[in-house]
């Protein structure tokens, strides 16, 4: 029962059986990853370059910062720039840029933005702050939306009033139903997001099976719990079965985390939501319900800004779509690095082109 | 975005509790969680516990971090069946 593993070995045993599964099938795979911290733990392990040429691994819209659109970093900015206004947000949405300027550009003018760890921290700063409005930029997927959800409500229970959201969250299934209803899109499988299913739970990704007759695997963020889940995929690609799997069971539940649900139900509903480079996909974002409208500042103070189409080369939009890879992109490397970023994909440590920057340039060689 | 560390709860005061992560204390929402309790391993994300863990995966997750810092390797050390990453061989 104690008996030692060594992770090397596991992890030569779980390629080995990987590159078997591939030789019986003679063709190519392709999988998706639609969570940023898989495409980062996939690239710092190094993992594109021990697997078999014909498994390729596909970033897919996975990092929330590198999917917010220009529209709502303008809108973002302009709220910034109002004098009674004390923006709270998550770092890495600082240097996203929107149509022409970003939130630290804002900041270095002189407007009150604070990066807090958890958006429970922007209540202190409203209770301390009465005559500022205090908006949250509530920007993620469904791990980190019922965390806003839950300070709206700890805001009406402790009576604050000058605390707002500006909503941007994201849904995952809706946009890979979007992915897959791309006729040029070529996937045979999904490498699902783990904490997005923390909540969400496994259910959610059933219609993958159901629907599109495609497997997926809820995947941890070790190389050995990807690469683990990688087999998995490569497992029913063989069989031509398709099943949603669960191989991150020590923290996902079929049913996800039912609190935390109820609490986003309580607070938002869904809404059509532009994606960066997806464009508007139906029902894949969260608006807050008519109830809780006082904390919402696009109720409570709307603005109109214009829309601007931006002249870029940027290929970000394909690259999230997983339709090119960074170094197709012109501005990859050259123009676009992350110390001087022109694409959210290099923004965020988590976005695609990022993480090939930083882990080689993505100048990698698959094994042979 | 999504990060989440396994940590554990020290203390809870209304709907606050204080988590320990590596030694390093501090307060974590349990509205999204609200069965934790004092004792108990939860996976933290942005101020909220989200997800019940269990000792081991924290302690592997010590363990790894340790290791990422220059510490001997030990993850070989942990016992088979109680490591998560080592469930399945093909």
């Amino acid at each position: 029962m104690t008996e030692k593993v060594d992770l090397h070995v596991l992890g030569r045993e779980l390629l080995a059986g990987i590159k078997k599964n591939i030789e019986s099938l003679g063709r190519t795979v392709r999988y998706m990853e639609v969570c940023g911290t898989h495409t980062v733990s996939i690239f710092r392990a190094g993992l594109r370059q021990i697997l078999p040429e014909s498994v390729e691994l596909v970033s897919g819209p996975g990092c929330p910062v590198c999917v917010t659109p220009d529209i709502y970093m303008d809108t973002a900015i302009a709220y910034a720039k109002q004098e009674d206004v004390i923006i709270t947000t998550f770092g890495d949405m600082l240097k996203v840029p929107g149509s022409k300027s970003s939130l630290s550009e804002a900041m270095a003018e002189g407007a009150d933005i604070r990066v807090v760890y958890s958006p429970l921290d922007s209540l202190p700063i409203a209770k301390e702050n009465p005559n500022k409005k205090v908006i949250f930029l509530a920007v993620g997927f469904e791990t980190t939306a019922p965390t806003a959800a839950a300070v709206v409500i700890a805001a009406k229970e402790q009576g604050i009033e000058n605390f707002y959201v500006l909503s941007a969250q994201k849904l995952v299934p809706p946009a890979m139903k979007s992915l897959l209803a791309d006729p040029e899109m070529r996937i045979d499988g999904f490498l699902l997001p783990g904490h997005v299913a923390v909540v969400t739970g496994t259910d959610d990704f059933a219609f993958l099976a159901d629907e599109y007759k495609l497997p997926g695997v809820v995947a941890g963020f070790e190389p050995l719990e990807i690469l683990r889940a990688v087999y998995r995929l490569t497992q029913m690609t063989v069989s031509g079965e398709a099943k949603v799997l669960n191989e991150y069971g020590k923290v996902v539940r079929a049913e996800g985390n039912p609190a935390a649900r109820k609490i986003l139900d309580m607070v938002y509903e869904p809404a059509d939501s532009e994606w960066r480079g997806l464009g508007m996909i139906p029902a894949s974002g969260l608006q807050v319900k008519k109830e809780w409208r006082e904390y919402d500042i696009s109720f409570v103070r709307p603005l109109d800004i214009p829309r601007v189409e931006k002249n870029t080369a940027c290929r970000c939009g394909e690259v999230l779509s997983g339709k090119v890879t960074p170094h197709d992109c012109p501005l990859f490397g050259k123009a676009c690095v992350p110390e001087h970023s022109i694409g959210p994909c290099m923004v965020s440590v988590e976005g695609v082109c990022a993480a090939w920057y930083k882990y080689g340039g993505g100048k990698f060689q698959y094994g042979k | 975005m999504c990060l989440a560390v396994p940590a554990k709860v020290i203390e809870i005061k209304d709907r606050m509790a204080t988590v320990e992560v590596r030694g390093v204390q501090r307060p974590a929402s349990i509205m999204l969680l609200p069965e934790a309790k004092v004792g108990d391993y939860v996976l933290v994300h942005a101020g909220f516990a989200m997800q019940f863990v269990t000792e081991q995966d924290v302690a592997e997750t010590n363990a790894l971090w340790a290791e990422m810092n220059g510490a001997e390797r030990t993850m070989t050390e942990l016992p088979e069946n109680e490591r998560a990453s080592s469930r399945i061989v093909p």
